[in-house]
């Protein structure tokens, strides 16, 4: 028996509709969990070098539990598990912003620790020898040079984050893998709209891509 | 006279190494004074005790009547000695993200409260006394290695200090760029400038010291004018220093 398989182009146009429904959700769900993220790797990152263990070590514990654990046992557990615990349910929505939060947090935590150590201790010790407190020669000094090489880093976690997002179809977010299989479910074209799932997302990283690469080369043209 | 700086017994480790030993040091206001000594002597370890980017284990320690406890125990007179003692360095330490003019007008502003304005005045002429008036637009990055380091000296002069360190000012630089550099420090001491200056320069040494320090593993072992330290010292252990620096 031949068998013959035929991209079905009329298939994959007629799911772009359909699909571009799950694109809005995947852009909150990742850009609002990194926002939340980066604020959470500048505390954590910055704890993790404090030279006192009692905000060094909660920091640490915190980082290598969330990215020495899946995303997805994650995701899981703040929606299945953590309503036991607060007594009534998380909406899937929150639960996806919360995980990529603490997950992109653990590592943008990694991203800080590492800018701000690779400055050199004479950039802080000319500071301080001008009179500036610990503080000022910190941000004023430190943190603009630290942030300026961890734009690199963040960019990659930024389009990880992107991608971990697809694994929430699972606790029934309408992001975009969940829109494609709720589609197929009901046109068996499993092929065609993968495909433009997988566009779609494409799409979106590439263009991250771009806007890093356009701030990175300004900001090393100021340098 | 006024003491600027008043060392007396002061004990200094890293572990358990011993790198100062039972320092007394006198620099009165207007004095120049020159450290000079091996490396792993502990000079640059004893001009970094001044404002406290080293701490010290035991000993007394005032700098312009504001006294510092050993392990940094008294942190309001180390903030108020670090904004009247400027200090270069032997690797600039200018801040990269930042234009030269800006270098400079940072810890006036942050420190002293200055306006733009003045802060703006200050750079501009002290930019214009280390001769580099017209990069002051540019970034470090953009300046020879001498005209960085005479940055470094307009932004330390420009918190107005009642002394400044100098941590091996010339040593990272090219050899045709030393000159530019040690000028600008001569012109300093010419004007009445109290300066503690760590240095391989045994020239500038001989010409601009008031008053010269050898260091030996900790120690100071001799002490004294340019001219009795470099042509008649009495310590052994100066002589064999000096006739291996002098030599070349």
């Amino acid at each position: 028996m031949e068998f013959q398989f035929q991209f079905d182009w009329q298939a994959a146009i007629n799911s772009i509709p359909y699909l571009l429904k799950g694109v809005p959700y995947t852009l909150l769900i990742s850009f609002g969990g990194l926002a939340i993220g980066f604020v959470l790797g500048i505390i954590f990152g910055l704890l993790s070098i404090n030279k006192k263990w009692f905000f060094r070590w909660p920091a640490t514990a915190y980082i290598e539990i969330f990215r020495g654990t899946p995303i997805l046992v994650q995701v899981l557990f703040i929606f299945y598990g953590l309503p036991d615990l607060i007594g009534g349910p998380i909406d899937p929505l929150t639960a996806g912003i919360a995980a990529i939060a603490l997950n992109s947090g653990a590592y943008i935590s990694e991203v800080v620790r590492g800018g701000v150590q690779s400055i050199d201790k004479g950039q802080t010790e000319a500071g301080l020898s001008l009179g500036l407190s610990r503080s000022q020669t910190f941000w004023s000094i430190i943190w603009p040079q630290a942030f300026r090489r961890m734009i690199p880093p963040l960019g990659n976690q930024a389009i990880v984050s992107i991608k971990d997002t697809s694994l929430f179809s699972v606790i029934g977010v309408g992001e975009l893998v969940r829109q494609g299989q709720v589609y197929i479910a009901n046109t068996f074209t499993a092929f065609e709209v993968y495909f433009v799932v997988a566009i779609m997302y494409l799409a979106i990283t590439l263009s991250l891509s771009l806007v890093l690469r356009l701030i990175e080369r300004r900001g090393l043209a100021s340098v | 006279m006024t003491q600027i700086v008043h060392m007396r017994g002061m004990n200094k480790y890293f572990g358990t190494l011993h790198v100062l030993k039972e320092i007394d040091l006198t620099v009165e206001a207007g004095e120049v004074v020159v450290v000079i000594g091996a490396s792993g002597s502990g000079k640059s370890t004893l001009i970094r005790c001044v404002n406290g980017l080293e701490e010290f284990e035991s000993g007394k320690l005032v700098v312009d009547g504001n006294e510092l406890a050993p392990k940094s125990g008294n942190p309001k007179a180390l903030a108020e000695i670090r904004k009247e003692v400027g200090m270069v360095f032997q690797q600039f330490n200018l801040f990269p993200h930042l234009t030269v003019k800006k270098n400079i007008m940072l810890a006036p502003m942050k420190v002293k409260d200055a306006s733009q304005t003045t802060a703006n005045a200050t750079a501009e002429r002290l930019l214009n006394r280390v001769g580099i008036g017209s990069q002051a637009d540019k970034y470090p990055s953009q300046l020879s290695g001498g005209q960085q380091q005479r940055v470094a000296i307009a932004r330390a002069l420009a918190m107005e200090p009642r002394l400044m360190l100098f941590d091996e000012p010339t040593s990272a630089l090219d050899p045709e760029m030393i000159g530019e550099v040690l000028d600008v420090m001569r012109e300093l001491a010419k004007e009445g400038m109290t300066m503690m200056v760590v240095t391989h320069e045994m020239g500038f040494a001989r010409e601009v010291a008031d008053r010269v320090i050898y260091i030996h593993e900790g120690q100071i072992v001799e002490e004294g004018k340019p001219a009795d330290v470099f042509d008649n010292p009495q310590n052994e252990r100066t002589q064999a220093f000096l006739s291996r620096v002098l030599a070349h």
